[in-house]
């Protein structure tokens, strides 16, 4: 699982075009009219991906290649598959490999070297392993903890801000959150507490919240779909914990997925409990269209994709001068002030942490 | 009759056929062999190798590190106690239900029977979230008797039994309908009591049906993943659980590769008890067509018995799968369903609808290459004087079922990856992975069937001169019709629904009905929750009319024997 793979559907099909680029040929079978390429050039992903489709025949036309598009199940699945057929890679470009998961690609050998055009715009503190440039950051999105709103209006409750609040006795028995062994927003709600309370308090913290009834599902379906009580799932299922850790972007896919559509979203953000995670793409070693990935990876990281990118994926843009659609923009705000750790921190600890939490949460 | 008499009329052919018995018998194997070795075998050896090989040389003391871990003990004790209660519990519920089905008339039983199949091809995720309508909060045990069984094993034993029903059903109705009762009453004729006429004479009879459908079901809850995951939540984990999670999450293949091969050599274990026990009870039986032996339930008892086995199927089976289409009316004019014709570009590149003749071709295929291998299989190993070897290729046949998806997935990618078999990004790939576990049911069902055909048949048939494709044709396949069905029937059950290996290769524009299904649930929001029940409802009506249909070109035919 990742951060892109809460929401996706395609602005088209709802009638919320945003800044598409004015092309609405379909694709012409890669024939060589643009700036010279030609052929195919394969992008493989995790099940999460998704892109408007005029959106990628305008890149189709206007580069020459034809673009094919490798779902590798989620996006722990996807990178490590990546990284058993590194010898001889399925595609030239991979496309979601995150924080969480950075060092082990970059370890292993996943990506060859290229910046990609348009790279200055891209915001600094998404850069990483700027002296080499073996991955591009694409996209952004937070783990946060989400409420559920008539909850907390009906018990008269203010919902909770901050991770300190989701330990205190007026929050007993509400959150569920998701198995960090196995879940990617489980891991990123446990890194987010190890950033704020540091290595030798995030299990101190993880006691309190035991101790104050937080439940573990096995999975962001389970948490989100059957236990939280303000989704559109759980309200169906009967979900009695108004309290998910889901993300920042899931509040306004409440919205735009409702028929008819509500004018706020049911759901809110608890701001001061998310987590930030990027997701990179890279040049797969071996690719056989090194030419071709090249010419993706600038795609990628173009205004034009990366405008279209926030309504089908739910994530949000890296590039300094994109835009977010209003509708994303007025029910998904983005964390003021997300926890982050360092890729080469995470890696280090990412493994010895899941034990503990395992051992402390689960047991 | 008389073994003595068996033997004399067996003793003067068997010189004459044997060596062209042979040559044909392992004519008949080399192409399933060859599919196993290709499809299975080295896929799998492959990524177990690449777990236990560093630098050229085997580490094979990682075997003895991972097994020292009390973690990994207390796993593999769970997932074989688990695997048991569940197969008991799974047959002490069925077999009244397969003795209903197999013996008793009664109106829409063809439905029924199709209905029961239906949990076997929805995809966990669905079915998860069904289960607990009935045994989590809020569910119906809770509105009864605030029971809540979520979080608890019983969730996953009871989940278990949902699954493999219709396994027992199947697999023991299909020969219990074909044994000629009239064996039974000359037995109570001759002074036997009911019961000790069924154990005498019935039982025995069923004896290898049991033991395959008991052996199906113990594999499948040995390996349970989905169930285990989502109803027993976080903190049950059995074998399989743990290979998923250090292949595709810790990335750790050496400790994958070691529990891949301990539930190896478990299953193997298991297969080779079972192989030894059911050769001691396998006899020649008389079977009768099946519309014959069914009749309308006379006298209280009879009554009694269809009425329980009818609420149990209602309780258990049928109403998880009613809270689904539930869930998928909830919007107005049918919303969720019409949402499902529009292109929705974000999700897959296709309307999810386009999902349906996916699933479809995709099963089409793997159900005729699972009856093909399946079937050659089952015909080379039909001879009971088959040798050691033939009896452990057909042991060998039912190992997909006991290695994990991810571990088969992984290992084609490392595997089919130079030409000419470089599939990795072929749609044949679907079928082919869909088949391997098509197969061990199409070989479970016939076998029993094959091995009954008493052997004096084919006999006669070859002195009087026909080759063996005659005899098969005009002997065993008559006779076989049947149960070739019902196999057909399981394999291509098995390939709607089959989901772990199917995700890794299936591409966004042509889904199959559990990928898309899992895809839509793995996002926010009503609409997508909404087509994902709506899909689910489709698949278990796709499921249930093919197999309705199947059942009904059955009766066509019947009365040929």
């Amino acid at each position: 699982m990742s951060i892109t793979k809460k929401v996706s559907v395609l602005a088209v099909g709802l009638g919320m075009v945003g800044t598409l680029a004015a092309c609405g040929s379909s694709s012409d079978d890669g024939g060589g009219s643009g700036s010279g390429g030609s052929g195919t050039v394969t992008l493989v992903s995790h099940d999460s991906w998704a892109a408007s489709k005029d959106v990628l025949a305008a890149f189709e036309k206007q580069s020459g290649y034809k673009v094919k598009v490798l779902e590798d199940g989620d996006a722990g699945q996807a990178v490590n598959k990546a990284i058993l057929t590194k010898d001889n890679p399925q595609g030239d470009v991979f496309f979601g490999v995150d924080n969480t998961l950075l060092s082990r690609a970059l370890d292993n050998g996943l990506f060859q070297p290229y910046e990609a055009k348009g790279s200055d715009r891209i915001r600094p503190e998404y850069r990483a392993d700027r002296d080499k440039h073996r991955v591009t950051p694409v996209d952004t999105g937070d783990v946060c903890v989400n409420y559920d709103k008539a909850y907390f209006a009906k018990h008269r409750l203010s919902p909770p801000k901050t991770f300190d609040d989701l330990a205190k006795p007026a929050y007993k028995d509400l959150l569920v959150t998701e198995n960090a062994g196995s879940s990617s927003p489980g891991l990123g709600f446990l890194l987010g507490t190890a950033a704020k309370y540091g290595d030798d308090g995030w299990e101190g913290y993880w006691k309190k919240l035991k101790a104050n009834g937080v439940k573990v599902v096995d999975s962001w379906e389970q948490a989100y779909n059957e236990e939280f009580s303000g989704s559109a799932g759980g309200k169906k299922a009967g979900g009695d914990r108004p309290l998910v850790v889901s993300y920042a972007s899931s509040p306004p896919a409440e919205v735009v997925y409702a028929d008819p559509q509500p004018d706020t979203a049911p759901t809110g953000v608890a701001d001061g409990t998310c987590f930030r995670q990027v997701e990179y793409a890279g040049l797969l070693a071996n690719a056989k269209n090194p030419e071709g990935g090249k010419a993706l990876l600038d795609f990628l990281v173009s205004k034009t994709f990366q405008e279209d990118m926030p309504l089908n994926m739910f994530v949000y843009p890296v590039r300094k001068d994109a835009q977010v659609p209003e509708a994303f923009a007025k029910f998904g705000p983005q964390a003021e002030d997300p926890q982050t750790l360092d890729p080469a921190k995470i890696a280090g600890h990412r493994d010895p942490w899941v034990k503990s939490w395992t051992s402390l949460v689960l047991k | 009759m008389s073994r003595e008499g068996e033997q004399a009329v067996k003793a003067p052919v068997r010189r004459a056929g044997n060596v062209r018995g042979s040559a044909a018998r392992l004519g008949l194997m080399a192409v399933p062999v060859a599919f196993f070795a290709v499809f299975f075998a080295y896929p799998v050896a492959a990524i177990v190798a690449r777990g236990l090989k560093a630098d050229g040389a085997w580490r094979l003391g990682r075997i003895g590190d991972v097994l020292a871990q009390s973690d990994v003990r207390h796993v593999l004790w769970f997932t074989t106690w688990q695997a048991l209660a569940s197969t008991a519990l799974t047959l002490l519920v069925a077999l009244p239900g397969a003795y209903v089905f197999a013996r008793f008339e009664f109106p829409g039983k063809q439905v029924l029977r199709a209905v029961v199949t239906v949990p076997f091809v929805l995809p966990t995720v669905v079915v998860g979230t069904a289960f607990l309508a009935l045994v989590g909060r809020g569910g119906l045990l809770d509105e009864l008797w605030g029971l809540r069984l979520d979080t608890t094993v019983w969730a996953i034993l009871l989940a278990h039994v949902f699954f493999n029903y219709a396994v027992v059903v199947r697999t023991v109705g299909g020969l219990w309908a074909q044994l000629d009762p009239r064996q039974e009453e000359a037995a109570r004729m001759l002074g036997a009591s009911r019961l000790r006429a069924w154990r005498q004479v019935t039982l025995p009879a069923l004896a290898p049906a049991v033991a395959a459908a008991a052996l199906m079901v113990f594999l499948f809850t040995f390996t349970s993943f989905g169930v285990v995951q989502i109803l027993g939540g976080p903190t049950f984990s059995t074998l399989e659980v743990e290979i998923y999670r250090q292949t595709s999450q810790v990335f750790d293949l050496s400790t994958a590769a070691v529990l891949t091969l301990v539930q190896f050599a478990a299953v193997a274990a298991v297969l080779a008890v079972h192989a030894w026990t059911v050769r001691r009870r396998e006899t020649a039986l008389r079977l009768v067509d099946a519309g014959t032996t069914a009749r309308r339930p006379r006298g209280a008892g009879q009554w009694a018995l269809l009425a329980g086995v009818l609420g149990v199927i209602v309780v258990l089976l049928v109403l998880p799968l009613a809270v689904l289409v539930q869930r998928s009316l909830g919007a107005s004019g049918f919303g969720y369903y019409r949402a499902l014709t529009r292109e929705d570009g974000g999700t897959f590149l296709v309307p999810p609808i386009e999902a349906i003749g996916n699933s479809l071709q995709y099963a089409v295929a793997a159900t005729a290459i699972a009856v093909v291998i399946g079937g050659l299989a089952a015909a080379a190993l039909t001879r009971r004087d088959a040798g050691r070897f033939v009896r452990g290729f057909d042991a060998l046949l039912m190992l997909p079922l006991g290695v994990s998806a991810v571990t088969v997935g992984f290992g084609f990618l490392i595997a089919l990856d130079e030409p000419p078999l470089d599939l990795r990004a072929s749609w044949i790939l679907v079928p082919l992975v869909q088949a391997l576990v098509g197969v061990p049911f199409v070989v479970r069902t016939m076998l029993p069937v094959l091995r009954a055909v008493d052997g004096r048949l084919r006999e006669a048939a070859a002195v009087l001169g026909a080759s063996p494709w005659r005899v098969w044709r005009e002997v065993d396949l008559p006779m076989v019709r049947r149960a070739l069905l019902v196999a057909a029937g399981f394999a291509f059950a098995v390939s709607l629904g089959e989901f772990g290996a199917t995700v890794f290769i299936a591409r966004p524009d042509n889904p199959t009905l559990p990928v898309a299904v899992a895809r839509l649930l793995g996002r926010p929001g009503d609409m997508n929750y909404g087509q994902a029940m709506a899909l689910s409802t489709i698949l278990m009506l796709v499921c249930a009319v093919a197999l309705v249909v199947l059942e009904r070109l059955r009766t066509d035919r019947s009365g040929e024997f």
